[in-house]
């Protein structure tokens, strides 16, 4: 049964004679069939489509890559063009023996696990609340998933503000409570907490999303055998209910823990520019850092590196999960 | 918490929504702490918004002499913040959409063109899947893996001398760094749009694609008359994701184009420049030209936020 019945352009006509001839014995060779025989039915047809967006995406983030790894070998600067007759991995060897790097690298981890566990916690008991059959559900939805659409740029304006010494909203309130006031920005032992609270605030409502077409997909019978068993609310959602929660959870792990090895855009535009305030430099800050404030271009693909290998070791369980699960 | 059984699950209660979930009838312990929780909730979400929202309006004895979340008053209600502010930030509003437009409609074509070749195509599993992989892992390279050699290689590319037409017609040198932007996040975008569009045709009827196949009508055919039309309410979810991720992402605008002061600066990057500079303390300021930079994204998700929100829990 042949598909190639294309009526169309020229390659198609030459694949259907490809076809015939194979029919008939497979006298010659036809590069085209082969390809489709080997690939799939319409494999070439279908590269009108395929191959310049595949292109596209191999060379801007797969041949990047590899060229970043490349560059992380040599001892570039950033002027002219790298040496790559004489390569070593130098330049791994001074991440490990820079305390700021080491420094970076315990920040990034502490915020991908708390930033992440946080916002799942809140994303949930939020999407719990909403599935509750309230009125004003979408009011609700809407205003909780609107800091989702701001860049990281301008909710830094709004947190820097909202963290503000003299006049911040936080400190305004904690001493009208009775509480001193508190440098949130400029206490090092206190800023990657504030960091991750403004994170949170932002990506709250995108975990409630994720969470909310998990539970919309659970069926109803699941809630009501609960109740016929006479499970009170929290132990139906806590032993029923949560558990049939796992994809919603994993997908939305993934995703967070990627935006957070990314928070470079929040912490730019927070106070400092290149250089973060003490104690909230992370990974993807000194990168940029290194590379176009203080031009060690090789050093920064380094750690740009190791970046790529964190972001891998979160992201590869994950296809193979969705792999497992016939998703790809 | 005494009566669970009777307000409990929310598909559950669909059933007894009338009673349980009816207005304010009955006193209902349970639904007051719900609705208190919700309540909660949305405080805390407009709490920064509605705080830079009132301190954008006030003059600057007006931001350290009140509440930071009291409205102005008279005296110190001013609109002067934002009139500078869109003295400052103003073009960026044009910077920004003339490559935000471009690349957010070219990814989304493109993505639709992957995913519908990888779909429709019969391509055999075992060589269908690691594509997609690629094309899944691709939406959460961060861009930090990848800046060295995009600077590179965008040095290397004679983008100055290839658009020296442009320039002639009196466009300043500065805008290679829009073309770079629309190329790069082209490229960047196209992981995700693939992957948005994929689950989207992977649905789509086979039957009808069947028969137009044995009718004899080409890939190309297939496409423009059957999958194309069919389209269109991912098109919508895509284009506002893209458009979104591009209008707000900095570290791409960082590089490329480098600096505020550049005429073709986008506007994130110009907003970020405020905070850096002597007027990092004039919040006023600071607020005023935020809302300025959301306002696109706003709009469009207020208009459309269903489709964002299908976007983003896709």
């Amino acid at each position: 049964m042949t598909r190639n019945t294309d009526t169309g352009d020229g390659s198609g006509d030459a694949v259907t004679d490809g076809g015939v001839t194979e029919e008939r014995g497979g006298s010659g060779f036809n590069p085209i069939t082969a390809l489709n025989e080997r690939f799939g039915s319409d494999f070439v047809e279908s590269s009108q489509f395929w191959l310049p967006p595949f292109l596209l995406v191999g060379l801007f983030v797969y041949g990047a890559i590899i060229w970043n790894l490349l560059i992380s070998l040599t001892d570039f600067s950033g002027f002219g063009t790298p040496d790559y007759s004489d390569l070593d991995l130098e330049m791994y060897g001074r991440a490990l023996a820079d305390s700021g790097f080491v420094d970076a690298a315990i920040n990034t981890f502490i915020l991908l696990v708390g930033f992440t566990l946080v916002t799942l916690a809140i994303g949930l008991g939020l999407a719990i609340l909403i599935d509750r059959n309230i009125r004003f559900e979408n009011t609700f939805r809407t205003i909780y998933l609107l800091p989702m659409s701001l860049s990281f740029v301008v909710t830094a304006q709004f947190w820097a503000w909202m963290f503000n010494f003299n006049n911040g909203v936080i400190n305004i309130v904690i001493t009208s409570l009775g509480f001193g006031r508190v440098s949130w920005i400029g206490n090092p032992d206190i800023v990657l907490w504030a960091v991750m609270f403004a994170l949170m605030w932002q990506f709250a409502g995108y975990a409630m999303v994720v969470f909310l077409a998990g539970l919309r997909a659970i069926p109803s019978e699941h809630y009501e055998a609960a109740k016929v068993d006479g499970a009170s609310t929290v132990r139906m959602y806590w032993r029923v209910i949560i558990p049939q929660l796992k994809g919603s959870t994993i997908s939305a792990s993934v995703v967070l823990m990627v935006f957070a090895l990314k928070a470079f855009d929040f912490l730019y535009s927070l106070v400092g520019g290149y250089r973060p305030p003490n104690g909230a430099d992370i990974l993807a800050t000194k990168m940029v850092r290194e590379a176009y404030a203080n031009l060690n271009w090789a050093y920064a693909s380094a750690i740009a590196i190791t970046l790529f290998v964190m972001t891998l070791g979160i992201v590869g369980p994950y296809l193979y999960y969705q792999y497992n699960r016939g998703n790809l | 918490m005494s009566d669970d059984a009777r307000t409990d699950g929310g598909t559950a209660s669909a059933t007894d929504s009338g009673a349980s979930a009816g207005p304010l009838s009955e006193v209902d312990g349970y639904r007051v702490l719900l609705y208190l929780g919700l309540l909660g909730f949305l405080t805390f979400f407009m709490v920064p918004i509605e705080s830079g929202l009132v301190t954008s309006f006030k003059t600057s004895s007006g931001v350290t002499g009140s509440l930071p979340f009291a409205p102005p008053t008279g005296s110190t209600f001013t609109l002067e913040k934002w009139q500078t502010a869109f003295d400052a930030l103003g073009r960026g509003l044009v910077n920004s959409a003339l490559y935000a437009i471009p690349a957010t409609v070219i990814s989304a074509l493109l993505g639709s063109f992957a995913a519908y070749g990888l779909t429709q195509s019969n391509w055999k599993q075992r060589y269908k899947a690691p594509v997609l992989a690629l094309f899944v892992a691709g939406i959460f390279i961060p861009y930090q893996a990848v800046l060295v050699p995009l600077s590179q290689f965008w040095s290397m590319i004679p983008l100055q001398e290839a658009l020296g037409f442009l320039w002639a017609l009196g466009i300043n040198n500065d805008y290679t760094g829009i073309v770079e932007l629309i190329v790069t996040h082209v490229a960047y975008g196209l992981p995700i749009c693939t992957v948005l569009f994929r689950s989207y045709y992977k649905n789509m009827s086979e039957e009808m694609i069947e028969a137009a196949r044995l009718d004899g009508a080409s890939i190309r055919r297939i496409y423009r008359r059957i999958v194309l039309p069919l389209s269109g309410p991912m098109f919508a979810v895509v284009l506002i994701y893209q458009f979104t991720q591009i209008w707000n992402d900095l570290l791409f605008t960082l590089v490329l184009v480098q600096t505020e002061s550049s005429a073709a600066a986008p506007i994130v990057l110009i907003l970020a420049g405020l905070g850096t500079s002597l007027e990092g303390q004039d919040f006023a300021l600071r607020m005023a030209g935020a809302f300025i930079a959301a306002l696109p994204t706003l709009a469009v998700y207020i208009a459309f936020g269903e489709e964002f929100a299908e976007g983003v829990a896709t």
